[in-house]
């Protein structure tokens, strides 16, 4: 008697390849693999020789070279005897402030713009139902390039405000001046200055930076830390005791009094613009925020907030109205029912899509191309294109700059999920 | 004996009250209006403040938009109507919408031809008719869908119709090629062969068969170039073929991803992630000027077309991310399901789990298609003359120099009709497809 002890072993031959499962996956692999070589390398040997044929082959020695072209909205120095590295650096600090004022400005609007859209009040609900249909279906770029007109048309020129009888008026005590060009604020200054730290010397990659600033963000650094420490013992009174000590004024006192020392030490002082005489610079002095800086942020801050408020609205629906009764079955007043119950479990599903719309907003903010603004598109994928023409070295940086700066945000996202996630058996 | 409790007292009543109505103040108008406008201080303030924006917004926009200026010619004009009018010089100058709507909507395609979008669009309409409303016309209807798409080109650019044909009969002869080598061999070779003979017969063969067709019997209609394409014609165009032919894309994408093979779903991966990670307008660089290098030396195409299929791959990666979504929400019993019935890979996509994972990812589905036709206003940084490209040209006319509202709101308005007619089908299609489950 004979017992099968395993299955009988089947020669292995070539067509088992296409139809055995066990190989046919790695057949089709091979395969794919084999197309996606061929596609690459064909379409690398194409550009080969279609750079050797314009006589320009891959060379990232021109952003060594003088950029001259000047950015008028920049926070750190330059002028256009400075290199394409530094130019396009100068744009892709412009990204990074046009994209963190967006989201800031965004964020508020819209947590307000959501929270209202679920208000009792039916007018109210109603009003924020038309902001967010009316902003979210019609496209971002016509609301940039319309604010910016509105912003130019609707303005007084810089020379209205000069003159026998000025058309124009300064606002807010004289210190705000809102033209056609841009708004003039008050500049920052200090009377008994640190000076700046030069970093990398004179040299074209040269990185100034503020000790004043320095100063002041540690003092700031300071007295958070300190706040922690007088919240924790709070914490751990009130974990003893059952009574919580008021911390209020105190955490305000300890942040609040180190910055105002460090102002003051430094001589802090805001000098206005001022109005001159002379028809060709009627304002001097001041920061002037250029109108394309103000008409993109605006627009991508109402733009972008119409979709947070969706969101926002989601994820508090979310939330069973069970949870918002047993809270006040518990006795807890309705102010502490949303920042205790309710807004700690909507934000496990708030924060992926809003981390999401962020990164949407910086990658929005590339169209300041159309209302010249310069960042990183306007610099490295724009005048330096133009005037290099080497379009596959700038348009291949740009895409890297943005793509790390999505996988960054992309990576702060899944370690947030990762800390947020139900601690489930 | 009557001891009983009516006797012993003056009065009981045995019949019950007659119902009340409840008081006027919490019924009708005044009770909505008390329930939702005037529930508390905080909500009264609320509404008055309300009530003075909306009161504010109309007066502000009604009597802007009442204003007659339909016959001016120029910005100057308008504001002599509107001085002489005894108004301020407030008011729209609708002048600049009365003599350039049609550019707006056809930019520079020849007056003469105007019918042919418009019957591209008409068509448009009859060939989405069985693919939105499938219950609600005859269904031999999705036929005259499948010939569309070589159709709608071809009213569009015009030219010889043998182009579209044999288009066409690149699918007729890959399918036929896939039919006859499946039955002899595996299904694996017969869809490469078919994808090699009809990419054969598109690159190397059609080219002079087309050619010697043409010669034969020049049947056609009279070109249009591509520059002269323009408005809201453009952004429908792009749209449409971009939406189109992302769905698809975004199918295989997803599956990629999803699938076991590693390879293959590390090539979808990279191509999402990266696609995702990078803004639209980087991608028309590259189909601006980067597109021709990546070709063989002496390729020029068309620079719509180009664009065409930078859109189209961007929108394909996002489509795939929400496709992904209806997959993953899918649950695994439903795999499990399809397996333990027998079916293979194709068939269990096919009968089970693609049905409900669209019908799970539809609102993302649309909102990308709705993201598409908005991201359609790119193409005026690159040149194109969509809407907003039109509408910096009108600006820089000397006779509308300083138009702004009128001809932004224009824009905005018809943005606005269509994307938010895509977004109320979505609510009813999600309506419709609703089965049961919740």
């Amino acid at each position: 008697m004979t017992t099968i002890t395993e299955a009988p072993r089947a020669q292995f031959r070539l067509s088992m390849l296409l139809y055995d499962t066990r190989y046919r996956s790695g057949t089709i692999q091979i395969i794919a693999l084999f197309g996606f070589v061929l596609m690459a390398g064909w379409l690398i040997s194409n550009t080969m020789n279609n750079l050797a044929a314009l006589g320009k082959p891959i060379d990232f020695g021109f952003f060594a070279e003088p950029a001259s072209y000047d950015i008028n909205q920049r926070l750190l120095d330059y002028n256009s005897r400075d290199t394409h590295l530094r130019a396009a650096f100068i744009g892709l600090l412009n990204t990074l402030v046009v994209a963190v004022l967006g989201c800031i400005t965004a964020t508020v609007l819209g947590v307000l713009i959501g929270v209202l859209r679920l208000s009792k009040n039916w007018l109210v609900a109603r009003l924020m139902t038309i902001y967010v249909e009316l902003f979210r279906n019609v496209p971002v770029l016509l609301w940039i390039v319309f604010t910016m007109a509105i912003l130019i048309e609707s303005l007084p020129q810089p020379r209205d405000f000069i003159g026998d009888a000025p058309t124009a008026f300064m606002g807010l005590f004289n210190s705000i001046a809102a033209t056609n060009q841009g708004t003039w604020l008050p500049e920052v200054l200090f009377s008994r200055s640190l000076g700046n730290l030069h970093l990398f010397g004179e040299a074209r990659l040269r990185f100034d930076v503020s000790l004043d600033l320095v100063a002041i963000l540690v003092a700031l650094g300071i007295g958070i830390f300190g706040a922690r420490i007088v919240s924790r013992r709070a914490e751990r009174i009130q974990s003893e005791t059952g009574v919580r000590p008021k911390t209020g004024i105190i955490n305000f006192l300890i942040i609040a009094l180190p910055v105002l020392v460090v102002l003051v030490a430094l001589g802090f002082y805001l000098d206005g613009p001022h109005l001159t005489t002379r028809k060709l610079k009627p304002i001097e002095g001041g920061t002037l925020i250029r109108n394309s800086l103000i008409a993109l942020w605006l627009a991508l801050s109402l733009y972008t907030a119409a979709f947070i408020a969706e969101i926002v609205r989601a994820g508090i629906m979310a939330i069973s109205h069970g949870q918002t009764e047993a809270a006040a079955a518990l006795g807890i007043r309705p102010g502490r029912i949303m920042r205790l119950v309710i807004l700690p479990q909507a934000l496990r599903v708030i924060i992926p899509p809003l981390i999401s719309n962020y990164l949407n907003l910086t990658k929005n903010s590339s169209l300041a191309i159309a209302v010249g603004y310069m960042d990183i598109t306007g610099t490295l994928g724009g005048i330096t294109l133009n005037q290099t023409g080497r379009e596959l070295e700038c348009i291949l940086l740009l895409m890297l700059v943005y793509l790390s700066i999505s996988l960054s945000i992309s990576a702060v996202m899944n370690w947030y999920n990762e800390s947020v996630k139900l601690r489930e058996r | 004996m009557s001891n009983t409790h009516a006797d012993t007292v003056a009065f009981v009543r045995d019949t019950m009250l007659p119902q009340q109505e409840p008081p006027p103040s919490s019924v009708g108008a005044v009770g909505w209006a008390r329930a939702n406008l005037f529930s508390g201080w905080f909500n009264t303030i609320l509404t008055f403040v309300s009530i003075l924006v909306i009161g504010f917004v109309l007066y502000e926009i009604l009597s802007w938009v009442f204003s007659p200026t339909w016959n001016a010619g120029s910005l100057r004009e308008c504001r002599e109507i509107l001085s002489a009018g005894g108004e301020a010089t407030r008011g729209a100058c609708w002048g600049v919408i009365r003599e350039r709507w049609i550019q707006l909507l056809f930019g520079f395609y020849p007056a003469d031809l105007y019918w042919r979008p418009i019957l591209a669009f008409i068509l448009l309409g009859v060939a989405l008719a069985p693919v939105l409303f499938a219950d609600k016309v005859p269904s031999q209807l999705i036929w005259f869908s499948a010939i569309y798409p070589f159709l709608f080109p071809w009213l569009l650019w015009g030219g010889t119709i043998w182009g579209p044909l044999s288009a066409l009969a690149g699918f007729v002869i890959g399918y036929f090629v896939f039919k006859a080598l499946s039955e002899v061999t595996s299904t694996l070779i017969g869809i490469i062969a078919a994808v090699v003979a009809a990419l054969l017969w598109w690159l190397v063969l059609s080219g002079y068969v087309v050619d010697a067709l043409n010669s034969i019997l020049p049947i056609g209609i009279q070109a249009v170039e591509s520059r002269n394409f323009g408005g809201f014609m453009l952004s429908i165009t792009i749209g449409v073929v971009a939406i189109a032919c992302s769905l698809p894309l975004g199918i295989v994408l997803a599956l990629g991803r999803q699938s076991d093979l590693m390879i293959v779903k590390y090539i979808c991966v990279g191509f999402i992630e990266f696609v995702r990670g990078v803004p639209l307008i980087t991608l028309l660089f590259v189909a601006s000027v980067l597109l021709n290098l990546f070709l063989p030396p002496g390729t020029t195409f068309d620079i719509i077309l180009r664009v065409l299929i930078m859109v189209t791959l961007f929108a394909s990666a996002y489509m795939a991310e929400v496709i992904r979504g209806g997959l993953a929400a899918l649950p695994k019993g439903q795999y499990e399901g399809a397996d333990s019935l027998g079916l293979n890979y194709w068939q269990a996509q096919r009968l089970v789990i693609m049905p409900q994972a669209l019908k799970i990812s539809i609102p993302g589905i649309v909102s990308t298609f709705i993201g598409v036709f908005k991201d359609t206003t790119l193409v005026s940084i690159i040149g194109l003359l969509d809407p907003l490209g039109l509408s910096n040209a009108i600006r820089a006319d000397s006779n509308w120099n300083g138009v702004v509202w009128e001809l932004y709101g224009f824009i905005a308005a018809m943005f606005f009709i269509f994307c938010f007619s895509m977004s109320r089908y979505s609510m009813y299609l999600e309506r419709k497809l609703r089965t049961g489950h919740r």
